[in-house]
């Protein structure tokens, strides 16, 4: 098994604690004595940095959101004056103004040993050809996995995002042996190969990191299939760094966190009380490395669970399970959590064309409703109604025995439902109007 | 072999007249219709003069279309003319989805529109059993 930074990724846990625990309290300090609103903040909360001092006291802490970034936009939340920073990033701003993040020379030393790891996680040595197809420019996705590329060693292609016919000529002629990108770009690009008449057999691709998106197993299965590869799920989110939060090892089974850089939490979304480990809830990061921009108990809104069982890679690194969802979409009916993303995996798995469609939430007679509305296409449609109604009935049994939670299935007509040019908008919750 | 014309339709008022105002800006003449419904949506199927500028026609208004192919035939107005069609078919195990009737072109006679199992298959049972099957240009 090959480590990047062995002492640290197998290090055993109260060891890794103890390093976490001494950064922490170093970092509150730092915070506390630089950064305005976070002293506001815990003024606030009548907490004062000498308080803070093992990972047992994080708890005591206020949390911060993409509201503080915001309110403080664009720099008012960095830790280091502004010649120390060497870098900006900024998301797209697809929810609000967009939130802008910095980097120092540290930060984006401590980054590109992220992303080396990631690398070295799922098997690659610096003899791999990293083609690294994340936008370059404000998005993190591309610089972050490129920097990690070159910090261990690998050939590392430039190739960004687009020109994808481009892109399968570099896969076969530059010998990309490990790619980087969005699962639904790697998706597209597999119909691409199907119009051109390529194939897996004429790329040398081994592995793949896919991100900065949620995914589904079952488009996990269509990518390794497709372009002959074992693809791996990575995460991260600019406020804390970028991709290579964490990310999965060969075994797949979760991702492991960059500990001794962010210690991550699971609170409840809705008291924002630590949960025990293995429960899902709110994922929660803190910063216990970074310069520029040491977010504290930053809230994600991502859902996930942590497991903290030793891997069978060797690495004692914490497992985030894949986020189940954003707090943002859940969705409460009869008293049963459901995400958009569960409802979409359940539909995926029988469809994979079933791209247009909307999740309607309506209470009626004091009673929770879920209808799922998908456009009809001409090929799931035969000119009788058995076949139509057969496939109705799929697409709720589906559904139901996915989220526990009964559902109603309509097809509507093509086009019927609103397009949206940023990112979809799959729910609509008529409770709330 | 009659081409058919199947379109999906939401069971709202208001959903006919979309299909049928597509149809007659693009002049297209619809010689038989029937409708199958359910609670929730409803398959218009249409035997048309030209059922590709009727395709284009409904693609072009983002309606599901589909085309089948679908059996014609004349028969005589009379008691068991219909019944005897249906036997030969039952006999040959052919199975028949659904039907229709259009208006006849001639008094005397009705015609018949089937959607079976196996369309080539019937119609040589038909043509052998002396049934006049019909071809768009035999309705128009």
């Amino acid at each position: 098994m090959n480590y990047y930074k062995k002492e640290i990724e197998t290090a055993p846990r109260h060891e890794l604690e103890a390093l976490q625990s001494f950064r922490l309290a170093q970092k509150i300090r730092k915070v506390y004595d630089r950064v305005e609103p976070y002293r506001k903040k815990m003024d606030e909360a009548g907490v004062k940095p000498e308080d803070i001092r093992t990972i047992a006291d994080l708890s005591k802490l206020p949390f911060t959101t993409k509201q503080d970034l915001r309110d403080n936009y664009p720099y008012g939340m960095f830790a280091v004056p502004m010649e120390e920073v060497v870098r900006i990033h900024a998301s797209s701003g697809t929810t609000g103004k967009q939130t802008v993040v910095g980097y120092t020379k540290n930060d984006i030393e401590l980054w590109a040993e992220c992303g080396a790891r990631c690398i070295v996680g799922i098997g690659g040595t610096k003899q791999d050809y990293v083609h690294v197809s994340y936008g370059y420019g404000l998005f993190t996705g591309g610089l972050g996995m490129h920097y990690g590329a070159e910090k261990l060693g690998a050939v590392t292609i430039p190739a960004s995002a687009g020109n994808s016919l481009r892109q399968l000529e570099m896969f076969r002629d530059f010998g990309s042996s490990i790619l980087c990108m969005t699962p639904s770009y790697a998706i597209s690009l597999i119909e691409l190969m199907k119009e051109n008449g390529l194939s897996k057999d004429d790329f040398n691709l081994k592995a793949g990191l896919f991100g900065a998106e949620p995914w589904t197993d079952e488009m996990r299965g269509e990518i390794e299939k497709g372009l002959g590869l074992k693809a791996y799920d990575i995460y991260g989110l600019s406020e804390i760094l970028g991709p290579g939060v964490s990310c999965e090892c060969i075994f797949q089974k979760g991702m492991h966190v960059c500990e001794d850089h962010f210690i991550p939490e699971i609170v409840d979304p809705d008291t924002f009380e630590p949960l025990p480990a293995g429960t899902q809830g709110e994922l929660v990061f803190t910063c216990i490395t970074k310069e520029a921009l040491p977010l504290i108990r930053y809230r994600t809104r991502d859902i996930a669970s942590l497991d903290y069982e030793k891997c069978e890679c060797g690495r004692t690194l914490v497992r985030m399970k894949k986020p189940q969802g954003r707090t943002d979409d859940m969705l409460i009916i009869r008293g049963v959590n459901v995400f958009p993303s569960q409802i979409e995996a359940a539909l995926m798995s029988f469809d994979s064309g079933a791209t247009n469609y909307m999740i309607i939430a309506d209470r009626v007679d004091n009673k929770d409703t879920l209808e799922i509305q998908i456009e009809m296409r001409s090929d799931m449609f035969g000119d009788n109604v058995r076949d139509v109604e057969n496939y109705r009935r799929r697409a709720r049994e589906l559904i139901t025995s996915a989220i526990g939670v009964g559902v109603n299935v309509k097809l509507i007509e093509p086009k019927t439902l609103a397009r949206s040019e940023g990112k979809a908008k799959r729910v609509i919750d008529k409770r709330k109007l | 072999m009659l081409q058919q014309i199947s379109v999906f339709v939401e069971n709202k008022s208001g959903r006919l007249y979309a299909v049928m105002e597509t149809l007659s800006k693009a002049t297209v003449d619809i010689r038989a219709m029937t409708i199958a419904d359910t609670s929730d949506f409803g398959i218009v199927r249409l035997i048309v003069n030209d059922a590709d500028k009727a395709l284009q026609a409904l693609n072009a208004e983002n309606f599901t279309v589909k085309v089948t192919d679908v059996i014609g035939f004349t028969i005589p107005d009379k008691f068991g003319a219909l019944c005897d069609v249906v036997r030969v078919l039952g006999e040959k195990d052919i199975n028949i989805e659904y039907s229709y009737s259009l208006m006849g072109k001639e008094k005397g006679e009705a015609d018949i529109v089937i959607r079976v199992n196996d369309t080539q298959k019937a119609e040589e049972i038909l043509t052998g059993a002396g049934v006049k099957l019909i071809s768009i240009s035999d309705i128009l």
